[in-house]
Order: C-alpha cells, then structure tokens, then sequence
C-alpha cells in the first residue's frame, strides 16, 4: 500500500520515468553530511597530512607545506619517545584492560547474585564513578596520592609500609593511573555483564545442578561460555577506550616522571597541537588507528576459532 | 550455610561499595575544610569547622559561574542537536527501504573503530579556515550526530511496525509529520537514554575543548579545572571544590535519570 508504487502505475511509459528521490534520503542526509563532513573527510586529511610537513610555518603560509612521503613514518619508528608512548599505552592496555574487566565481571556476579536484595542500590552506587568527569577525579587521586598528605599511603602506613611517592616514581605511576581507571570504568562493564548475566536460562543452571555439577561447575560449564558474546563486545570496547588514554596522565602526571606515563594519544597532542607538528602527529594517529584496528580484528578472531 | 554465603556476599559488596564512594566523599569533605587544613599530617577525613570559603572563591575571585554556563550551554545544545539528527537517520535506517541502505549502515559501523582523535588535526585546520576556533560552535560541531547514536535509535525503531506507519500514509500525513508525531513518541524511551548519555558525555568532555578553545572566557568546566590545577596546585580545598562543583550536574542528572539510563544501557549492550 505504499504510496510510491501507486505513482509508478500512473507512468503511462512504464518505469522509464524517473522515481522521486526516497524521502529517506531527507531523513539521512543531515546526519550523514555532518558525519562526511566533520568526521571522515577528517580522516581522510589526516592520511594525506601524514605524508606532509605540516609544521608552525605551513600554518602560517601554505605555500611552505611540501609532501615528504613516509618520512614521517620513518622518524617515528625511531623516535624513542614514540616506543616509549607505545609501551606505556600497551601497559595500560594489557594491565588495566584484563583488571577492569576482572573487577566488572566480578561486581556483576556479587550484585546479580540471588541472594542479594538491593539490586539497584548496589549497581547504582558502583555506577556512580563512570559518569563523573575524569578531570575532577583526576584531580581528587593525585591528592589521594600525595605522598606526604595522601590518604593511600597513610592507610598503608597503618600496615608498616613505607610511604611511596605514587606519581613521582616512574615504576609506580602508572599503576597509580591504572588503579585509578579501574575504580573509575568498572561499573560501565559490570552493567553489561549484568545484562549478559540475566539473558543465560534459568533451566541451564537447573540442568547442571540435576547433573550434579556445583556453584563452581556450574559457573565454568554455564555462566562462562553463555558470556562469550558479552566477553567479546566488553573487550572491545574497553581495548579500544583504553587506547586512547589521555586525560589522566594530563591531569595527574603530565606524561611524567621520566616520560613513563607518557600515552600515545598525549604524545600526539603534544606534538600537534602544542609544538604544531601536524604532519608527524598525524601519522601517530595513525599508528594508534593501525594498532587498535589489529587489535579488534584480532579479538573477533579469536571468537570464531 | 545459606545464611553464611549470604553475609559474605554482603560483606563483600558494603566494603566494595564503601571504596568505590570513598574518593567521592573525600572530595566533599576536603572541599568544606579550611585553608591549609589538608595539608596537614596525619591527613583528616571530616572538616574541623565547616568552611565555604573556597566554593565563595570560585564563584567570586575564579568566576567559575562563566564556566558552569558555557559547560551547561554547550552539553545542552550538542544534545539536543545532536538528538534531531541521529533520530531522523536511525528512523530512515530501520523503516526506509532505498538501495544500498545495509552496506551505508554497516560502513558506518565500521567506521566506529577509527578512534576520534584521528580527525581532530584537519578538523582543526577546517574549522580554523571557517573561523570555528575559539567559538561555541567549534565545540559543538563534531557532537552533532553520532554513529552510535543512530545505531542506538535504528536498534530501537526496528520494532515499530510497519502497519501503523502506513496507516498514517493512508491518512495522508507527510512523512516529517508521520516521523514527528509518530515515530518520535514511539521512541521515547531511547530517546531518553540517548540524551543522558550526550549530556554527560559533552560535559565530561576534555580533549577537544581543551583544543579548540583558547579563551578562557569560553572554557568548559573540566577544560577550566585543569587549568585551575596548574596554577593552584597548592590550595588542595580549593580545588576540590572546583572538582564537587564540576562533578556535581552530572551526577544529579544521573541519580534522577538513572532508571532510563541502565535500561537503555542493558538494552544496548545486549544486542548483537
């Protein structure tokens, strides 16, 4: 019955008329030009940037822009600086991902337990860190963290351990960051393993208790692979989140000490926007594209295997 | 037995609960203690005397006000913005037929791995060749349609059928009226949690104002709070104070939107 069809049967010719353009174009047209327009051409200029110089004087003049071909590539594969951001990014990634998703999985389990009321008022408050805003928590942990008049190293000293200089200390500062980034998104992940949680069949776990199989059975040979989907979307979405640190080490370390929280991401910043190096800090970006797209593609892998 | 495992899982979430708000609480509390006071060891968890010196200093010395409004206007707009596009895109995604129209959406999908600071270089030459730098607009242009925003919307308008739209054909009505009155209603509850979710994600916003904007009279809250840091990095009260004001909208936008929230969340997270 749609009305379209009727005005093709009014074309004494046949088809040969031509259609009226769908009114969904109207309807996509605004989102996707916006998208087009501000988002991927964007992208597409980074590419092309990559191959530049682009540097303070071709802001100024662009007649001092010249192609340059994968030189930039070329520095920054023995820039170490830019191997120093990647290891430090690849340690957030691999340390505080994995812990994360620990932390999340577990809240889920404990708040969707069975034998716990209050459902809502535990997933809320666990909620709660996600949506601050990252800089003022920054700004409260680096206090928690003062090694002089912080309260974490007042409450290890009850224990007898010596005070330690959380952001000051190369070895200890980014597991300073990562400590803080897990207490910060653990309640994102943990609402989606709930959801996950709540979508396994009750008649499972009844079949596995029949079967005789005990809580951790029953968590191993059920709850764990009816999770694989929830598993897969959550480690995507936290690889490619964390990938992108930033603020914190911004806020809370400026990269420091020793360049040992310096991010890939910061590194870019750094070099784009307060050195104006955008041609180099172009192809950092896409390095940091390169590695999380084989990072994805890797993770969706592993699900079909 | 029962009862034991029972404590234990309470036990167990009290603490976690209590760690997980203990930084938050902390931060309240500085916040109201006098100068100096939290410089002082051993450290101290309530104020001695209740101060409301430093939230004075912000709104009086650090015309944190000026910052509260370009942070509100600007979330506002990209949400409401941003809202238009995206449900106009996921309508015509989920109940259009036109050709190509699976192979657009799944390259859109797709484009959802480039992460969003690979644009920001030429985005900013773009915007400075129009002007945009250091303006409103600069800020709110790439929050004005999302691709997880139109998924979110598409996901959801799925499941209107089909015959009630075409019963508003037959009844005559255009097909904006059909979107406006229609399907729009129809999407409330998505559209609910996709607002929250714009809103609080363009106030936490960091990088890209810190970018674009360079005037501190056009700074959002957190863009201002870093900054506070740097030259401030002593008065510890005062800056909690600036991180309780910042943190505060949002965290009653959440608390009384919340249901909405984790809903449209599960439901988001569930699918595919």
């Amino acid at each position: 019955m749609r009305l379209p069809a009727g005005q093709r049967n009014s074309d004494p010719l046949g088809t040969s008329w031509p259609q009226r353009p769908s009114p969904a174009v109207w309807f996509i047209a605004p989102a996707l030009a916006l998208i087009g327009l501000f988002f991927l051409l964007p992208v597409a200029g980074a590419l092309l940037l990559s191959f530049t110089d682009f540097d303070l004087y071709a802001l100024g003049d662009l007649s001092n822009l010249r192609f340059v071909g994968w030189r930039n590539y070329r520095l920054l594969f023995q820039d170490p600086l830019f191997w120093t951001a990647l290891k430090n990014t690849l340690y957030f990634v691999l340390v505080g991902g994995p812990l994360s998703v620990g932390f999340s999985l577990g809240a889920a389990l404990l708040v969707n337990h069975r034998l716990v009321r209050c459902k809502g008022l535990f997933r809320t408050v666990f909620f709660l860190p996600v949506v601050t805003t990252l800089v003022a928590v920054a700004v409260v942990w680096r206090y928690l963290y003062h090694p002089r008049y912080g309260l974490l190293n007042y409450g290890l000293g009850l224990f007898g351990v010596a005070p330690i200089d959380w952001l000051g200390d190369p070895d200890w500062a980014m597991p300073a960051i990562i400590l803080m980034a897990v207490w910060k998104n653990f309640g994102f992940n943990m609402i989606i393993f709930i959801a996950g949680l709540q979508n396994i069949p009750v008649h499972l776990y009844e079949a596995a208790a029949i079967d005789g199989a005990g809580p951790w059975r029953q968590f191993r040979s059920v709850t764990l692979p009816m999770l694989t989907p929830t598993f897969l979307f959550v480690a995507i979405i936290t690889l490619i989140g964390y990938f992108q640190l930033f603020a914190e080490p911004y806020v809370m370390t400026q990269g420091g000490p020793a360049n040992s929280t310096l991010s890939i991401v910061l590194l870019m910043y750094q070099e784009g926007f307060r050195w104006w190096n955008m041609g180099y800090a172009s192809a950092v970006a896409f390095v940091l594209f390169a590695i999380i797209l084989a990072a994805t593609l890797i993770q969706l892998r592993r699900r079909r295997d | 037995m029962r009862r034991i495992a029972a404590a234990l899982l309470y036990v167990t979430l009290i603490v976690g609960a209590g760690l997980t708000l203990f930084p938050l609480l902390w931060m309240v509390s500085v916040s109201l203690m006098p100068a100096t006071e939290a410089n002082l060891f051993p450290p101290r968890l309530w104020p001695r005397t209740v101060s409301f010196d430093h939230y004075a200093d912000l709104f009086t010395r650090l015309s944190l006000a000026r910052y509260l409004v370009n942070s509100a206007l600007l979330a506002v707009a990209v949400t409401l913005i941003s809202l238009l596009f995206n449900s106009l895109a996921g309508y015509a995604f989920a109940k259009f037929r036109f050709a190509g129209r699976d192979r657009l959406f799944r390259l859109l999908l797709g484009a959802m791995v480039i992460p969003a600071q690979v644009a920001m270089l030429p985005l900013f030459l773009l915007l400075k060749q129009f002007g945009l730098i250091n303006t409103y607009g600069g800020v709110i242009i790439p929050g004005m349609a999302s691709i997880f925003g139109i998924f979110l919307i598409r996901q959801y308008a799925l499941s209107i059928p089909d015959s009630l739209l075409d019963a508003a054909r037959i009844d005559g009505a255009s097909e904006f009226r059909i979107y406006w009155s229609l399907v729009l209603p129809l999407c409330r509850p998505i559209l609910v949690t996709l607002a929250i979710f714009t809103f609080m994600g363009a106030w936490n916003d960091f990088m890209w104002p810190l970018i674009v904007l360079t005037d501190s009279d056009l700074y959002t809250l957190p863009v201002a709070l870093a900054n506070l840091v740097g030259e401030h990095v002593q008065d510890t009260e005062l800056m909690m104070a600036g991180s309780v004001l910042t943190v505060l909208p949002v965290m009653v936008v959440f608390l009384a939107l919340q249901r909405h929230y984790i809903a449209g969340l599960m439901m988001g997270g569930v699918k595919e």
